[in-house]
């Protein structure tokens, strides 16, 4: 067994505040293939808010110690070394703080001054390893064993996979991307296309994979939202994708909804469906549109799916 | 230099015909323009040198010195590159009208991701790397 596929096995599990609310298709979808995959979630008690976009513009190092804080009850409280975030925003938050905490004086001084008033022990560098989704199906369970797990696969569904910009970016707080062999890419990240791929879609060239959604203006500025979404879809659709495949919650909703406001404000129709990876999957393993929360989605994919015969 | 809406306009248009690297080009220097916008607005000159062989590259990288969420569209300019690449090295090919219609895609994609920052810059940047703007009022 190697390394990882024994360190992922059992991970303490951060779902973050979206995956409770407008993502909880993407909650469902997760904790459904843990299941099915016999791998091992362990939610992380009394958890907190990462810091999301809104308390990193008031203060960053704020944001550093909420999320240092969620690392400091996986490792502190429950002994676990991994933490799992399926969220972009959690993912890229914990892996901020992570590098800032070993990079910056101020950031460790911020974050044990908070921790002593909030009485908990400060995290400290290198104590857990925050790991996305897509690490925790492709070296947890490992790619192998998900071709045997396939039952049904995805027949051939046309599928643009949409990374979205946290995945990402900014490339140093993912020290372990680029480090070529099976590591993932900063500039064209795989690991979604590649479990889609062992599920049985086919991946279409799609140039926008890491494209700004406009997540960030949704409010304050959706007529630009509207358009960048607007951009993606029409890309996905002239790239011949039947469905957009999903790994971030506020893309997934953003794309769900702008799409919607995009027929509304601007007669500007598309048909491409949005589908988080972690229920597309979950069908192709034959798990029914029900258990992965298909029918929670937005944007409605089950006369497409029935039709293709998935669900 | 064409303004901000004009190459916003233009990017909606149909592309010309008949001269597949021509469009290419064009949808290319798009691109550029877009780039030396948000460097004007930030008091640069726009660089002539090229990276990689490629002026946009250098822009971009330009633009994103000091400014790390500008890096949300490096790809989108490389995409531009790619594209540019594939179509001029084979204007013939079967897929050249799907390039270029794709190529349009991406460069409407900078050109939105560019005017929408440079709109509603005091609102924020973008998140992935989020700029403590509001830092001086606290």
């Amino acid at each position: 067994m190697s390394d990882r596929k024994e360190k992922y096995k059992k991970v303490a599990y951060y779902h973050g505040c979206a995956l409770e609310g407008t993502a909880q298709p993407y909650n469902t979808s997760t904790r459904a293939i843990a299941k099915k995959l016999d791998l091992e979630l362990v939610d992380i008690e009394n958890w907190n808010c990462c810091g999301a976009m809104e308390v990193k513009n008031v203060d960053p190092e704020i944001q550093t110690y909420l999320s240092s804080r969620v690392m400091s009850l996986a490792h502190n409280n429950m002994g676990q070394d991994v933490v799992m975030a399926p969220c972009n925003g959690c993912y890229h938050n914990l892996k901020k703080a992570e590098y800032d905490i070993a990079h910056k004086e101020k950031s460790r001084e911020v974050v044990e001054k908070i921790s002593a008033k909030a009485d908990h022990p400060a995290y400290e560098a290198g104590q857990v390893e925050t790991i996305h989704a897509l690490d925790w199906i492709k070296f947890g369970y490992g790619e192998e064993e998900l071709k045997a797990k396939i039952k049904g696969g995805l027949k051939g569904l046309k599928v643009a996979n949409y990374y979205g910009c946290m995945y990402t970016r900014p490339r140093h707080i993912f020290p372990e991307k680029d480090q070529g062999g099976d590591s993932e890419s900063t500039s064209k990240p795989h690991y979604m296309d590649d479990l889609l791929e062992i599920a049985g879609a086919v991946n279409v060239e799609f140039p926008l994979k890491t494209a700004c959604c406009g997540g960030a203006h949704t409010l304050s500025d959706s007529d630009t939202s509207t358009k960048l979404v607007l951009n993606i879809l029409q890309a996905a659709e002239a790239a011949g994708a039947d469905v957009i495949a999903t790994e971030c919650p506020t893309c997934h909703s953003g794309l769900e909804m702008h799409q919607i406001r995009a027929l509304k404000r601007m007669s500007a129709q598309t048909n491409v469906k949005i589908i988080y990876f972690t229920q597309l999957l979950g069908l192709a393993m034959g798990l029914s549109p029900r258990k992965v929360g298909i029918h929670e989605n937005v944007s409605n994919a089950i006369p497409m799916l029935k039709e293709m015969k998935i669900a | 230099m064409r303004s901000v809406a004009d190459i916003g306009k233009a990017l909606d248009a149909p592309l010309p015909e008949g001269d597949p690297a021509a469009a290419a080009l064009f949808l290319l220097h798009s691109g550029e323009e877009i780039l030396e916008h948000w460097l004007s607005a930030h008091d640069k000159i726009p660089t002539d040198e090229l990276k990689e062989g490629f002026r946009i590259l250098a822009l971009h990288r330009q633009g994103a010195k000091g400014d790390p969420s500008f890096n949300a569209c490096r790809e989108t300019a490389r995409e531009l590159v790619y594209h540019y690449n594939l179509i001029v090295l084979d204007p013939d090919h079967e897929d050249t009208p799907n390039r270029l219609a794709m190529m349009r895609l991406v460069a409407n994609h900078l050109y939105l991701f560019v005017s929408g920052k440079m709109e509603v810059a005091g609102l924020g940047e973008f998140c992935c790397s989020s700029k403590p703007i509001r830092l001086n009022s606290v």
